[in-house]
């Protein structure tokens, strides 16, 4: 191995020295071993793994510091596939007590890798069964948000064209070059979109609609923030393409964050039946944590309402717990498809590979 | 018993003292740059690929035949070649007559053009993107313009996804450093070295061929190199400009080690990633301890004229439009886009913008969400600086001692075994390398899986090849009999570093300096992988804005990326402003 070779010839003065600063630098990064010699007067350490987009209001976080006397630590680890993997590696000495934001499409590597374990919240009674994954309770749903194809309102206006309704209009010469989507094997979109069209063509037949697709002129690139930002033209990048693959809360991200105040926005997400997928988020326990019993608490609290409600204005996805009241102003402009199409966690780990391969070689040659 | 010893015996000892001093004090150099990289490199390095390959089912050797045997891999590898050896030649293509023109000619903000021409070294890659869309892009400046000027529906421009993107944004990347590199080695060279060529009746192509080229042959080679390497592993320029045709083979460990979590593949590709860029390393320390002879070098008042001739003049002007049009273009764009107010009717097809504004800026400072996350500009640009302080201390820590020892004896056997190595983590994929960190670090005393040093950690393995590279040419080119006459006067090896090595170097020290520094500033990779929130870098913050939709936060992303390039336009600045007066001008 190169790094015994390496190792040997380095000087074990110079490894006291640099060991000795860095335990006298580094901040304890192991959750919870300072616990058991902590007075009771001292807060209770919890530290929280996730994925780059999550975010909270502070006045909820610390809601739930002052009821418990808990300090809790977020470590944003990159996006969802990469904080996973993450978790994955450092299972038995885990960097965080309690894992959230793995969804639907990364659910079997997490579980095929027993990085959790099983709790069955209290909770799970106000949250509908169709969101819970797996039976064994090792990861709790959080959250949903649908991947749904979002269009530019004035430009259909404007040509005096209906915007398309399923995924089959798009095939249509009307629509030709109008559509801009990401790479399934970069971006998580993009991945979704490729979901959604297994999911309502079937395995077998997918991958001619994507032919189709291709021979209408749809744009592929690789990340979200080129498709929106660069191609799609009703964001704030203006480009020349009025037909992305986004999020059906977008339009709703377009008003609160738009230049000059909206009444209304400038897009709208299409949500008819088998057009959107569903992206469900979960959290876990991680096996080989030090807080069992603060990190059952945590988990009871992001299912519970106060956490559950601060979702949609936060990350703009949506509450899972039927008992959460959903903000006017989000409401207002959202509409929730009331069919998704569905691929199921199994399949989804069994075939990502062969299906990627396949997506890439039809589609990008 | 004491008394007992001899002169004779007091002798010999010395003598072995100073004889083994001799023998291993350049050694001694190398105990701490090689601590830090087999601490925070080879450890993790090892240890990811270990893990990697015990994931395998089955035959060890598989995943090296599988990757081998696999036409999609020896296509990504061709491809990386390719792109990396075209951007190179171009990048060389533009950088040269820049060098020459910063090397020979002192004229009214030449500092100013110098700093201007940096900044686009630093920029994380999606800043970069937004910069070419917002001059490239198909609402950008340029195809707005040619839009309205012609009357066209479409933009007539495509630039993203396409190839040509790929080597615009590489040659814009890293111009910058050729300009550096070479110029201020170039400003240094004799011209009378030339001159005597010219006297000899050499006319002036024979002179830059025969003369000046092989002098500037060790530090042209070096630079290619830097940019060769950096091509050789681009991963953003790739993934968000070429688009989902165009794959390196840092794209490809990436995509299998996030998509797929196919690790054993990924670590081959890794290792496949590094043995070519040791073999690069290999040659370049080869052929540059061939090329290398020491110089006279002068100080710039005598190896630099003023633009006089209207010939000279006109040169110069049209090699300083090139650059400022390759080099900032891009970049004045962005800054603009972040002070246009949009029109508020999104149908609007063709010109959008309807005024200025600075909406975007006094948004940055709104906690419109109550977020936990929430940090003020002035709190990023105090971390993000705060790591780039950090990064310039340890690599030059590190970077000092390590260039000086190579300096000293290019063709000691360990110093040729070394060298390569310390460039190894240029050609690191940092995915594999920040999965490296979690394996590695994950116990006391060293458990810095969430700590926030391995972000100043993280960017100087980056920097310090950079410090080295930039050091160690001008730190050889020293004449040793002036070391040598210092100690035959009594210097001792301190003394003959502090008054003879380091005025000489002082150039090359904030040249060094500088790339640590902006490195570090415009970091994304690295720092992203690492976890504390509540510290978050400049280019993370642009991040989280252009990752959500709302023309506000496309608006702050772009005002924030401004801020970044006038934070290293300042920085730049003052560095150039410092120069003149610093000891660097002997």
């Amino acid at each position: 191995m190169i790094r015994n070779m390496i190792l040997l010839k380095i000087p074990t003065g110079m490894l006291v020295f640099l060991t000795a600063f860095f335990i006298a630098t580094c901040t304890p990064a192991t959750p919870g071993s300072t616990a058991e010699i902590l007075t009771p007067s001292e807060p209770h350490k919890l530290t929280v793994m996730t994925h780059d987009s999550f975010t909270v209001s502070e006045d909820v976080v610390t809601a739930f510091e002052n009821e418990y006397n808990a300090e809790i630590r977020f470590l944003k680890s990159g996006d969802t596939g990469t904080a996973l993997n993450k978790a994955i590696l450092s299972k038995g000495n885990p960097l965080a007590d309690v894992f959230y934001g793995v969804d639907n499409t990364f659910l079997s590597r997490a579980l095929d890798e027993d990085i959790f374990e099983p709790y069955d919240s209290p909770l799970l009674a106000d949250i509908d069964d169709g969101f819970e994954l797996d039976q064994q309770k090792r990861a709790l749903p959080v959250d949903y948000g649908d991947v749904c194809l979002n269009y530019d309102k004035s430009y259909f206006v404007d040509q005096g064209i209906e915007p398309p309704q399923t995924l089959e209009n798009l095939l249509e010469p009307m629509y030709k070059g109008l559509l801009v989507v990401q790479n399934p094997a970069t971006s998580s979109p993009g991945l979704a979109f490729m979901f959604t069209t297994i999911g309502h063509f079937g395995e077998d037949d997918y991958l001619d609609y994507w032919k189709g697709l291709v021979e209408n002129d749809a744009l592929i690139v690789n990340d979200w923030e080129t498709a929106y930002y660069t191609e799609f033209s009703a964001s704030a990048g203006r480009g020349p393409r009025p037909i992305v693959v986004s999020y059906n809360s977008s339009p709703a991200f377009e008003v609160i964050y738009a230049e000059t105040p909206l009444d209304e926005p400038p897009t709208a997400a299409i949500v008819s039946d088998g057009t959107c997928f569903r992206q469900i988020e979960f959290v876990g326990i991680l096996k080989g944590g030090q807080n069992r019993e603060l990190a059952e608490k945590w988990v009871d609290f992001m299912l519970s309402p106060i956490f559950q409600e601060d979702i949609p204005m936060q990350m703009f996805v949506f509450p899972v717990n039927s008992q959460a009241q959903l903000d006017d102003a989000f409401i207002k402009h959202l509409t929730i498809p009331t069919k998704t199409a569905f691929v199921s966690p199994e399949k989804i780990a069994a075939n990502r590979e062969k299906w990627l391969q396949e997506w890439t070689e039809t589609v990008l040659r | 018993m004491a008394a007992g010893v001899d002169r004779d015996s007091v002798e010999v000892n010395s003598k072995f003292f100073t004889s083994s001093y001799k023998k291993y004090a350049p050694h001694a150099l190398w105990l701490a740059p090689l601590a830090f990289l087999g601490l925070f490199y080879f450890y993790p390095m090892g240890s990811i690929l270990e893990i990697s390959f015990s994931r395998i089912e089955g035959s060890q050797a598989a995943p090296f035949i599988q990757a081998l045997a696999s036409e999609r891999v020896r296509r990504v590898l061709g491809f990386t070649f390719f792109q990396a050896s075209l951007s190179t030649a171009l990048t060389l293509l533009v950088g040269l007559p820049g060098a020459y023109l910063l090397a020979r000619y002192d004229f009214r903000g030449k500092s100013l053009l110098r700093a201007l021409t940096g900044i686009a070294f630093v920029l994380p890659t999606l800043v970069v993107a937004a910069a070419f869309n917002a001059m490239l892009g198909p609402r950008g400046w340029v195809n707005v313009g040619l839009m309205e000027l012609f009357d066209l529906s479409q933009p007539p421009i495509q630039f993203i996804n396409t190839f040509s993107a790929i080597l615009i944004a590489h040659v814009f990347y890293n111009t910058t450093i050729v300009l550096r590199m070479v110029g201020d080695y170039w400003s240094h060279i004799d011209p009378r070295m030339g001159q005597a060529a010219q006297v000899l009746g050499a006319n002036r192509l024979q002179t830059l061929l025969r003369v000046i080229l092989p002098l500037l042959m060790p530090v042209i080679i070096t630079a290619a190199l830097l940019v060769f390497i950096f091509n050789f592993t681009s991963f953003g320029v790739i993934l968000v400009l070429g688009g989902p045709r165009f794959a390196t083979l840092e794209v490809e460990i990436f995509y299998q080690t996030v998509s797929l979590f196919n690790l054993p593949l990924a670590a081959t590709l890794s290792i496949l990633q590094l043995a070519c860029t040791l073999i690069l390393t290999i040659l370049y320390t080869r052929l540059s301890a061939k090329l290398t002879r020491p110089l006279s070098l002068r100080p710039r008042k005598y190896t630099q004229r003023k633009l006089t001739s209207w010939r000279s003049k006109l040169l110069a002007a049209l090699l300083v439009i090139m650059l400022l049009g390759m080099l900032t273009a891009p970049l004045i764009a962005l800054a603009a886009r972040s002070f246009t107010r949009l029109d508020p009717e999104p149908g609007q097809h063709a010109f959008f913008a309807s005024g200025l504004t600075l909406d975007f800026y006094k948004e940055l400072t709104t906690n419109r969400r109550g977020s936990l996350f929430y940090v003020s500009p002035l709190t990023a640009i105090a971390v993000s600086t705060g790591y780039a302080a950090a990064t310039v201390f340890l690599a030059l820590a590190l970077g000092l001692p390590a260039a000086w020892a190579l300096a000293r004896n290019s063709n000691s056997k360990f110093n040729r075994f070394i060298d390569p190595i310390i460039m190894l983590p240029l050609g690191t994929s940092a995915v594999t390398l920040g999965l490296g960190f979690i394996v590695a670090f994950n116990r006391p005393p060293l458990d810095l899986r969430a700590s926030i040093l391995l972000i100043p950690l993280a960017h100087t393995l980056v920097a310090l090849p950079f410090v080295v590279r930039s050091l160690t040419p001008s730190l050889r080119s020293i004449r040793p009999r002036l070391r040598q006459a210092a100690q035959v006067m009594g210097a001792s090896p301190m003394q003959v570093f502090r008054h003879i090595d380091l005025p000489m170097v002082g150039r090359a020290l904030l040249v060094a300096a500088t790339f640590a520094f902006t490195i570090s500033l415009g970091e994304f990779g690295a720092t992203a992988l690492i976890a504390r929130p509540e510290y978050p870098t400049i280019p993370i913050m642009i991040y989280r804005f252009i990752s959500q939709p709302g023309a506000l936060n496309y608006g702050q992303a772009l005002a924030l990326s401004t801020i970044l390039m006038a934070a290293t336009a300042a920085g730049m600045l003052a560095i150039e402003r410092f120069r003149i007066a610093d000891v660097g001008e002997f």
